[in-house]
């Protein structure tokens, strides 16, 4: 088990000091699109525990960005709460209204499941001009940037501190997450994904893990959307649309659905596939997604994490049973 | 002392079809019980009313003088009864050792314990995998592995939770004829290793009259006979069921 905890201990040290350093290295809208990065590997890293750990499709989750996105922009502009509040409070309302989500996904299945969470994604703009007192209508809401605090100021801009602050919140909620589904927890909800009566047979209450998938979740895109809103300074809705959604889930299955390394890669490929598709075919990026899309899904069912991880895997595994029988 | 299952007047139908009809047995505990019957006997509607996957139209069923009727189905494996499933019902994504440890799911201690330590867990299902010798498939994906030794992969997944009560649905079909031969000694050190009482659904009379102390004839959602081995054998009902005289 050492051998396997040094190797992975040595990836996430090199990848921390990466993260560290990099935004000495590259221009400062380069440090900014990082941000967005780590936001929607955030994100992604929903839709890992939701669809690919624990099965249940998720076509909304941009819904609960935007839950996130506006709940730190009223807070901050009604409220004047601070950021380290008011990203925790984003992700406690977009988790409960996850739960309520997930309670009602306990009676859908499949198709239906996918039918209903893609009408949420349709409807959220709308949900949001709606409300206008509260939203600010289609003109949306302004968010105040974040500065660096005293010691700081002049050091990084505002820009780099964001950075910062994001990937320690990504790297935190990783960490946590990469412990929960190492355990019983995330046991359970493979297993439901994989044979619900055998689970249920085995004592995993399904309506009470499926439920809180779906809120845990959500809880992770509400902080993503959270980020999202303060890198960008303001929200509207418009940017809360179907195609965020889409975009989501296709970051998740093109890095990997069901590891967490897949949701990092998944925060690069939404962040910078929509760009390297407007280079290939400026006339139809759509296309492009489509057909990349469809060649992952023959191709690499896994995406490009397990891929990888399938030449070295096996290796690991065996190492880590022999010594746990010794 | 009352029996350690006892069923009384267990009906379901479905739709028209009344797959059981006020059903009664006793199981002793510490017996190893065959449930037996032509196809559609209501043998695995037996075993899904027992585990709470079917609700009975009317009927008790007790376990240990608890009224199993009261409970949801995933409440079952923490009152220490498991079982095994006539079509292999594994998490076929999963390694065949985190399949074995899904059965140490009601074991984990409570609290903060839970969100991590899985070396219990890991222990106990690398020991039942070996007591079956199956520990060389510990590292493989589950759904590589033949299908006999699938439903050896479930029996130990069975075994992690510990069970007082285990139900295993037709465990020799598909199995070779040196793997059956395997199993019977298999079903009797589990009996008495892990003190465990078994009821088994069989169609393999061999295996059923060498390991099994009760017989339960069904058929047609019927009980037709009830009792040792030798006599059910014996018993004119049972033959005429079995070589259809209709
Ligand atoms: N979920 C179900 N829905 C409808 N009919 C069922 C269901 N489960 C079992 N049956 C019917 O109940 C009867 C008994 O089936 P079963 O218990 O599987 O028999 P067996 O003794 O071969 O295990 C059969 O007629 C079967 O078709
Ligand atoms: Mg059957």
């Amino acid at each position: 088990m050492s051998g396997m905890r040094v190797n992975k201990y040595w990836s996430v040290a090199v990848l921390a000091l990466l993260v560290l350093v990099l935004p000495r290295f590259v221009p400062s809208y380069a440090a900014f699109e990082l941000t967005f990065v780590g936001a929607y590997a955030i994100g992604i890293l929903g839709l890992v525990i939701l669809t690919g750990t624990n099965g249940q499709i998720s076509l909304g989750h941009g819904a609960f960005f935007g839950i996130g996105g506006y709940a730190v922009a009223i807070l901050a502009q009604k409220l004047g709460v601070p950021f380290w509040a008011s990203v925790p409070l984003a992700a406690i309302v977009s988790g409960i209204l996850g739960l309520g989500l997930g309670l009602v996904a306990l009676r859908l299945e499949g198709v239906y499941l996918a039918l209903a969470t893609f009408a949420l994604a349709v409807a959220t703009p709308s949900t949001l001009k709606h409300f206008k007192s509260l939203t600010g209508g289609s003109q949306g809401l302004a968010v105040p940037s974040l500065s660096p605090p005293g010691p700081l100021h002049g050091v990084i801009t505002s820009e780099q501190w964001l950075y910062y602050v994001t990937w320690v919140i990504a790297g935190a909620l990783f960490l946590l997450t990469s412990i929960a589904l190492g355990g019983r927890l995330g046991r359970a909800l493979r297993a439901i994904r994989d044979n619900e009566v055998a689970a249920i047979s085995f004592g995993v209450n399904p309506q009470r893990y499926k439920t809180f998938a779906f809120g845990w979740s959500a809880a992770y895109a509400g902080i993503a959307g959270a980020i999202v809103a303060i890198a960008t300074g303001f929200v509207s809705p418009d940017t809360y649309t179907v195609a965020l959604s889409l975009a989501l889930v296709t970051g998740a299955v093109l890095g990997g659905i069901d590891t967490l390394w897949g949701a990092l890669l998944g925060g690069v490929i939404v962040e910078f596939l929509p760009l390297l598709v407007q280079k290939i075919n400026p006339a139809a990026p759509s296309v492009v997604y489509g057909i990349a899309l469809v060649l992952f899904m023959i191709f690499l069912p896994g995406g490009i994490a397990r891929s990888i991880q399938a030449v070295i895997h096996p290796l690991r595994l065996r190492r880590e049973i022999h010594h746990a029988r010794s | 002392m009352p029996a350690l299952l006892e069923i009384r007047d267990l009906s379901i139908r479905f739709g028209g079809i009344a797959a059981l009809s006020d059903v009664s047995f006793d199981i002793e505990e510490g017996h190893v019980a065959g449930l037996i019957g032509p196809n559609g006997a209501g043998k695995t509607t037996c075993f899904n009313c027992i585990t709470r996957l079917y609700q009975p139209t009317s009927g008790r069923l007790a376990f240990a003088g608890d009224d199993l009727l009261r409970h949801a189905p995933h409440e079952l494996a923490g009152k220490r009864i498991a079982r095994t499933f006539q079509n292999v019902a594994l998490f076929d994504r999963l390694s065949t050792l985190d399949n074995v440890m899904v059965g140490y799911h009601v074991r984990y201690a409570r609290g903060a314990a839970r969100l991590r330590s899985d070396d219990g867990g890991r222990r106990a299902a690398l020991e039942a995998l070996d007591y079956l010798g199956l520990g060389e498939h510990a590292n493989r994906p589950v759904r590589s592995l033949p299908f006999g030794t699938r439903k050896m992969v479930e029996l130990a997944r069975a075994l992690v939770a510990r069970p007082r009560l285990l139900l295993l649905d037709e465990p020799a079909s598909g199995l070779t004829t040196a793997e059956v031969a395997a199993l019977a000694d298999v079903v009797k050190r589990i009996a008495a290793d892990y003190s465990a009482t078994i009821v088994m659904v069989e169609h393999h009379m061999q295996l059923v009259m060498n390991v099994c102390d009760h017989v339960i004839v069904l058929a047609s959602g019927r009980k037709i006979a009830d009792g040792p081995p030798e006599a059910v054998q014996r018993d004119k009902g049972v033959i005429e069921a079995y070589l259809g005289t209709a």
